[in-house]
């Protein structure tokens, strides 16, 4: 490469960090966890065709402090991916990119995503009787 | 030495191996997974700390299997997909790129398929 010293854009590094950024490459990060998500999720599937014991062994392993842990990062992870591409599905038809528009759908994906965060778990408890 | 750009060098190379058809895909798989997955949020939560009964039961109806039949197709089609484009954008070593879309696509396909065979073994066999 010749021309490896020929500026190319975009120059992340000299960015500040603004809300637009940070939720986009967010999006992709959740959806990298997420698909170490979709691996409990097909163990957890295929445990409970195996048959009580090795569905005992994966409830087990969810209900610990790890398992607590990884579902809650995979709850979040489900949710923000969910309402943050739902906004991208907009962008998608052409519609959202006015700037103020972007930072304020984006605000909201941050708020409602952790609010349905909390919301799952309250109800997760609640329904379990107790944590 | 070449004078010419990045960019002059491969215009009218034609499209980098495909059209605009991973792209569709991506956005079908999206809507799609828009209700599949606020169902199974909400089946899940109601679902916390059943045993495995409850579970399979829930599993094997044929309401679930079928909607968790859609879920687990969609879901790694669109973990296929999404995976791709991040290997594309981050890996470039050729060689290591094509190995990692190539394992990233086999693990979705084996996964999405045993985790589909589980849902209807519970439906059919249970």
């Amino acid at each position: 490469m010749t021309q490896a010293n020929q500026p190319l854009s975009p120059h992340l590094q000299i960015y500040r960090p603004q809300i637009t950024s940070v939720l986009s490459i967010l999006h992709r990060l959740t959806g990298v966890a997420l698909g170490v998500g979709a691996l409990l999720l097909a163990w957890w599937v295929i445990a409970a065709a195996a048959g009580a014991q090795p569905f005992a062994g994966a409830q087990a392993f969810l209900a610990s402090w790890l398992g607590r842990l990884i579902l809650l990062g995979f709850s979040f992870a489900l949710f923000y991916h969910l309402l943050n591409g739902i906004r991208h599905l907009f962008w998608d038809m052409g519609k959202g990119f006015e700037i103020g528009t972007t930072r304020a759908s984006g605000w909201a994906v941050v708020v409602l995503s952790l609010g349905f965060t909390l919301l799952a778990w309250l109800l997760g408890y609640v329904l379990r009787g107790g944590p | 030495m070449s004078l010419r750009s990045s960019l002059g060098q491969i215009r009218g190379l034609g499209s980098a191996r495909s059209g605009t058809h991973h792209w569709w895909h991506q956005r079908l798989t999206a809507l799609a997974l828009i209700p599949l997955s606020v169902w199974f949020i909400a089946a899940v939560v109601g679902l916390t700390g059943a045993e495995h009964a409850r579970v399979a039961g829930w599993l094997g109806s044929s309401v679930t299997a079928t909607l968790m039949i859609l879920l687990m197709a969609a879901t790694f089609y669109h973990l296929k997909l999404g995976l791709q484009v991040v290997i594309e954008d981050y890996v470039h070593a050729e060689w290591l790129k094509l190995t990692a879309v190539i394992v990233v696509t086999f693990a979705c396909l084996v996964l999405g398929l045993a985790t589909v065979l589980a849902v209807l073994s519970l439906w059919l066999g249970g």
